[in-house]
C-alpha cells in the first residue's frame, strides 16, 4: 500500500488515511541550508518529516502547515504554496495547524491523522528526529523568519507538486489518456479531447496506490495562481470574534490557577517561606515551593496573583545581588580594553592600514539588554493525570516544550498531548530553550490531579526574560591621503548569536572584526532579528559617521561602497526615492537612511525625523524598501515590516531593561515603554523582486530603523546617537545641520 | 455576590466585589475574548464596554459594573445588528487585515468601537487620544486605516 520513493536527499512519502482520501507528505533529509546542524546531531538514517497535504474523497484538501501561527500569516501564506503547486481551488483548501508533536511521534502520528498505514520505515525514525529536531530547534521551530524560504520552499511546495503529478496520472489512467493530455485546474483534472474532468477527491483513493515522482517538476513563477496574491489570512476572522485560542485561553471548570514568583536575581536560590497569611485566602489551594522561586495556587487567578502577594519568602543571597547596568557597562568596557577578542571576519591588513593612514577616528556604541514583552504574558497550563499529561502552551516549537514537560514531569513524550493554540506574539521568546516558565508550570501542576494555568504576571514576564543582550561596540574607521576609506575595525562583546551579523557589506579593502566575550549573571536568547538589531545600528551609524567625516553624502558613500551588491543598490535606490532623498522637505525634517541584510532579504529605510519642541525626536514616516526575491503574499510581506519596523523603533525610543542589585529594574508598560497609535509613524512598504530566492519577512524590517532616525537626527541635530534608547533625550540645545550634508 | 448583564445575559457570581471583572470573565465565566496584558490598566488589551462605554477590565472591580449592561468582544456582533453578523468595525479588522498575532485586538476593536461611537469622524489627532491600546506587533498602521475608513462611511 504505501511505496515511498527514497532517493539520496528527499523523499516523498503517500499513505491511505483510513475513513478515504490519500496524505502526501514530504520528509527531508540533511537539506543543505541545515548541513552543520545536521550533520553534528542527526545520525546518517534520520529523517525530518516536515509538511503534509491530506486530499480528501469530498474534493477538500487539508494542509497541514509545521509552524506556529503568531501573526505572521505563516498558515495562510504555506496554504498558498501548497494549493498553488497543486492547482486547487482555494476555497477548497483547509489549512490546519500540523499535530506537530504528534507528526513525530510514531505512536500518535497515527492517532493525529485516524490511519495507521504510515510507512514502517518511517515509523522507526519518527521518534529519533523528535528528539533531534528538538535539539537543534532549526526545523520545526518557527523563527528565523524561516518558514516559507525552507518548509514552503523545500517541502510544501514539493509535496503539493507531487500530489498534482500523481493526480494527473490517475486520471489519465482511468481515461486511458497520455498524462500530458490532461491539465489540472481548480481542484479538477481535465482531459480536453475527451471533455472529460474530474474532481481531485475522487482520485484520492487512486493516488493512494502510486509511487510519488521521485523529483516533482515545481511550477515557474509565470505560471503562479494563488502565490503572489494577497490573500486574505485565514487566521484573522477568529481574530476579531474573540474565538481565536491563544495558550492562556486554556479553560476548564476544574481548572487551577498558579500565579509565580521566581527569584528576582537570576540564578538565586530560594531560602525561606512564610505561607501562612495566603494559606487562609480565598480559594487558595496550596503554596508549592521551588528551587528558584514559590507559587500560590488558587481557584481564579485574581486570587492566587493577590495571595502571591502575601507570601513571606526570603532568597539566598548570591554573588550578583550588587550588579548594576553601571557595573556591567563597565565591565563590557574593561573587557573590549583588555582583550582583542577572538576572529570574527579579517580581511588585508587593518593594523597595517591604521599605521598608513591619514585620518582615523573612533566611536563606542551600546545598546541596553530588551525584553520581549510579548502582548500575552508567558503562560503555560499542564494537567498531569498518572502517566500521562496533557499540555497548553503558547510556543515557538511545539516539539520542543512538549519533550521538555516530559522530561521534567518523568514522563515519556508520547504521553504528552501538545494542544495547538495561537500565540499571542513570540519574538523569540517562545523559542527553545527559554523554558523557565514551561519547567516551572509543569512542576506545579505535578502536585494536582486537575490542570493547573501558571500565567507569569506582566512585571514577572518582564523580570524573568531572557533578554536581547546588551552589547558595546567600539569602532574605528581610516582614511588614506586620497580620502578613501581604508579601514574598518570593530571590537564587539558577544555572544555572537547569529554568525556574519556584524560583517559589513562595504567594499573597504582592511576589516578587523572581533568578539569579546564578557560574563554576566543575565540570562539571555535570541530577540526579534537577533544580532541585526544591534549590529545594524552600529554598522549603518558608523558609516553614516564616516560619510559625513569624509564630507560625502551617505547615500552616495553607501552606493560606492556597494559596487558588488547590486540588490542593496537596488533597495537603497527604490528607498531614497520614494522618500524624497536629496529634494526639499518641510522646514525642520531630515532624512536619515540604513540598509541592512538579514534572514536572506535586503531592507533599505529611509526616516523623516523631526525635533518636537520637548527637544525630543519626532519620527514621522518610515519609507522601507524590501527585496525579499519573491513574496507569496504581498499583504502580509507588508504587515510584517510595518510590524519589524514598529518592533525596531520601538527598541529605538523607548527599549531599555536595567539592572540594579542584580535585578531587573523594569516591571511593566509604563517603565518598558511600547510605540502607540500617538508616535507610530506613517510607513510606506515597496516590495522589490528580485526574483532571488524568498527571503525571510518576519525580521528584516526591525534592524535599520534605529540607525536610520539616528542618522536623521545627525542631520537635525549634529549630536551623533551612539547610545539607545532616544525617546526621551532632550535635542534642543544643539545645532542643526540641515542643508550643509 | 456580583450581578451584571453580560452580553445582554443577566450573570450572577459568588465573588469578591473587589475581583476585577477581567478575572470574573475569563476565570469564573469561562469568557476567554478578553484578554490579560499588563493588569494595571495601561495596555488595553482587556477593554470591554460598560454602558456602551470603553472600560479597562482589568482594573474594573465587578462591584464598579453592579447591575450594569456588559458587552465583552464575544457580544459585539449581536449587539450591534445580528447575531451571526460581525459589526462594522470587526468587518473593517478584516477588510484592512488589521490583527497580527492578535492577542490586543479584542481590546482594540472595543475602544475603536466606543470610539466611533461617540465620535463617528475621528481626526488622526483623535484617532490617537482615542486609541491608546498597545500593539506589540505594530498593527497601528491598519487599525488607523480601518478607523478612518469607518470614519467616512
Ligand atoms: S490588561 Fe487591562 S489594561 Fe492591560
Ligand atoms: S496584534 Fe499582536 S499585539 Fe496586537
Amino acid at each position: 500500500m504505501n511505496k515511498p520513493k527514497l532517493n539520496r536527499r528527499k523523499f516523498l512519502l503517500v499513505s491511505a488515511v483510513a475513513g478515504g482520501g490519500v496524505l502526501i507528505g514530504y520528509a527531508a533529509t540533511r537539506p543543505s541550508r541545515h548541513r552543520r546542524a545536521n550533520d553534528s546531531l542527526a545520525s546518517d538514517n534520520e529523517r525530518f518529516v516536515t509538511s503534509w497535504i491530506r486530499l480528501q474523497p469530498d474534493n477538500r484538501i487539508t494542509v497541514y502547515v509545521p509552524h506556529s501561527e503568531m501573526g505572521q500569516g505563516i498558515h495562510t501564506a504555506l496554504g498558498q504554496m501548497a494549493a498553488d503547486e497543486l492547482d486547487a481551488a482555494w476555497e477548497l483548501v483547509d489549512i490546519e495547524q500540523a499535530p506537530a508533536t504528534d507528526l513525530f511521534a510514531n505512536d500518535a502520528i497515527v492517532k493525529g491523522f485516524g490511519g495507521e498505514l504510515l510507512p514502517p520505515f518511517l515509523m522507526g525514525l519518527v521518534n529519533a528526529s523528535a528528539l533531534t529536531v528538538a535539539r537543534i530547534a532549526n526545523l520545526q521551530i518557527t523563527g528565523g523568519s524561516s518558514s516559507v524560504r525552507y518548509t514552503g520552499e523545500n517541502t510544501i511546495r514539493v509535496a503539493g507538486a507531487a500530489a498534482r503529478q500523481m493526480l494527473l496520472q490517475c486520471a489519465a489512467d482511468r481515461w486511458g489518456a497520455a498524462v500530458d493530455e490532461c491539465t489540472t485546474e481548480l481542484s479538477h483534472v481535465h482531459h480536453s479531447a475527451s471533455g472529460r474532468s474530474i474532481p481531485y477527491g475522487d482520485l484520492a483513493e487512486a493516488a493512494a496506490e502510486l509511487e510519488p515522482p521521485a523529483e516533482p517538476v515545481l511550477k515557474d513563477r509565470s505560471q503562479f495562481t494563488i502565490m503572489g496574491k494577497a490573500i486574505s489570512r485565514r487566521d484573522i476572522p477568529p481574530k476579531v470574534d474573540g474565538s481565536a485560542p491563544y495558550g492562556i485561553d486554556a479553560h476548564s471548570e476544574d481548572m487551577l490557577y498558579a500565579a509565580l514568583r521566581l527569584a528576582p536575581v537570576f540564578g538565586s536560590k530560594l531560602a525561606s517561606v512564610d505561607a501562612t497569611e495566603a494559606l487562609a485566602q480565598r480559594g487558595v489551594r496550596k503554596v508549592v515551593e521551588l528551587e528558584d522561586g514559590y507559587a500560590v495556587v488558587a481557584d481564579n487567578y485574581w486570587r492566587a496573583k493577590q495571595a502571591l502577594e502575601l507570601v513571606r519568602a526570603e532568597f539566598a543571597p548570591t554573588a550578583n545581588d550588587g550588579v548594576s547596568s553601571a557595573e556591567l557597562a563597565q565591565r563590557f568596557d574593561g573587557a573590549l580594553a583588555e582583550d582583542n577578542g577572538s576572529k570574527d571576519f579579517e580581511s588585508g591588513d587593518a593594523d597595517a592600514a591604521l599605521e598608513d593612514a591619514q585620518d582615523v577616528f573612533e566611536a563606542s556604541y551600546r545598546v541596553p539588554y530588551l525584553a520581549h514583552a510579548a502582548m500575552e504574558p508567558m503562560n503555560c497550563t499542564v494537567h498531569i493525570q498518572g502517566d500521562r499529561a496533557d499540555l497548553w502552551t503558547s510556543t515557538q516549537d511545539a516539539l520542543g516544550i512538549k519533550g521538555r514537560v516530559a522530561k521534567v514531569a518523568g514522563l515519556s513524550e508520547d504521553d504528552v498531548t501538545f494542544h495547538h493554540s495561537y500565540l499571542g506574539g513570540g519574538f523569540g521568546r517562545r523559542l527553545p530553550f527559554t523554558w523557565n516558565v514551561i519547567d516551572h508550570a509543569t512542576l506545579i501542576a505535578m502536585e494536582f490531579d486537575v490542570p493547573v494555568k501558571t500565567i507569569l504576571t506582566r512585571e514577572e514576564d518582564m523580570r524573568q526574560d531572557y533578554y536581547r543582550p546588551a552589547v558595546h561596540s567600539n569602532l574605528k574607521a581610516a582614511f588614506d591621503g586620497e580620502g578613501r576609506v581604508t579601514v574598518w575595525h570593530n571590537r564587539f562583546t558577544g555572544p555572537i548569536q547569529v554568525p556574519g551579523a556584524a560583517h559589513i557589506p562595504y567594499a573597504i579593502p582592511n576589516q578587523s572584526i572581533r568578539v569579546v566575550d564578557v560574563d554576566t549573571h543575565v540570562p539571555i536568547a535570541s530577540w526579534r532579528s537577533v544580532d541585526h538589531s544591534q549590529q545594524t545600528f552600529f554598522i549603518e551609524s558608523f558609516i553614516d559617521e564616516i560619510a559625513h567625516r569624509g564630507r560625502t553624502n551617505p547615500y552616495q558613500l553607501r552606493m560606492e561602497l556597494l559596487q558588488d551588491h547590486p540588490r542593496h543598490r537596488n533597495v537603497l535606490q527604490v528607498a531614497a526615492e520614494s522618500a524624497g532623498y536629496g529634494s526639499g522637505l518641510p522646514e525642520g525634517r531630515a532624512l536619515g537612511i540604513a540598509v541592512q541584510e538579514s534572514f536572506g532579504s535586503i531592507a533599505a529605510q529611509v526616516a523623516e525625523v523631526s525635533i518636537g519642541e520637548d527637544g525630543r525626536p519626532i519620527v514621522h514616516k518610515v519609507t522601507c524598501a524590501m527585496d525579499c526575491g519573491w513574496v507569496v503574499n504581498p499583504d502580509t510581506a507588508e504587515a510584517q515590516i510595518e510590524s519589524g519596523i514598529i518592533f525596531g523603533l520601538t527598541a529605538a525610543l523607548y527599549g531599555a531593561i536595567t539592572i540594579e542589585d542584580g535585578r531587573v529594574v523594569q516591571g511593566n508598560f509604563p517603565d518598558y515603554e511600547m510605540l502607540r497609535m500617538t508616535d507610530s509613524p506613517e510607513i510606506v512598504v515597496h516590495l522589490v523582486e528580485s526574483g532571488n530566492a524568498p527571503g525571510g519577512l518576519g525580521e528584516p524590517a526591525t534592524p535599520p530603523v534605529a540607525a536610520a532616525v539616528a542618522n536623521a537626527i545627525y542631520i537635525l541635530t549634529g549630536q551623533r546617537v551612539r547610545e539607545l534608547p532616544i525617546g526621551d533625550r532632550d535635542f534642543s540645545t544643539s545645532r542643526s545641520l540641515a542643508g550643509r550634508i | 455576590m456580583a450581578r451584571f448583564i453580560l452580553n445582554g445575559e443577566m450573570r450572577e457570581l459568588d465573588i469578591e466585589p473587589e475581583m476585577p471583572l477581567l478575572w470574573a470573565l475569563r476565570d469564573e465565566l469561562g469568557m476567554t475574548g478578553t484578554n490579560f496584558g499588563c493588569g494595571i490598566g495601561n495596555c488595553g488589551a482587556c477593554t470591554v464596554h460598560v454602558d456602551g462605554n470603553a472600560l479597562r477590565s482589568c482594573v474594573t472591580p465587578v462591584s464598579v459594573v453592579e447591575g450594569r449592561d456588559i458587552t465583552t468582544i464575544e457580544g459585539l456582533a449581536s449587539v450591534a445588528g445580528g447575531a451571526n453578523d460581525l459589526s462594522p468595525v470587526q468587518q473593517a479588522w478584516i477588510d484592512y487585515q488589521v490583527p497580527q498575532c492578535g492577542y490586543c485586538q479584542s481590546g482594540m476593536i472595543m475602544a475603536a468601537t466606543a470610539l466611533l461611537a461617540r465620535n463617528p469622524a475621528p481626526t488622526d489627532e483623535e484617532i490617537d487620544a482615542g486609541i491608546t491600546n498597545i500593539c506589540r506587533c505594530g498593527s497601528y498602521p491598519r487599525v488607523r486605516k480601518a478607523i478612518r475608513a469607518l470614519a467616512s462611511v
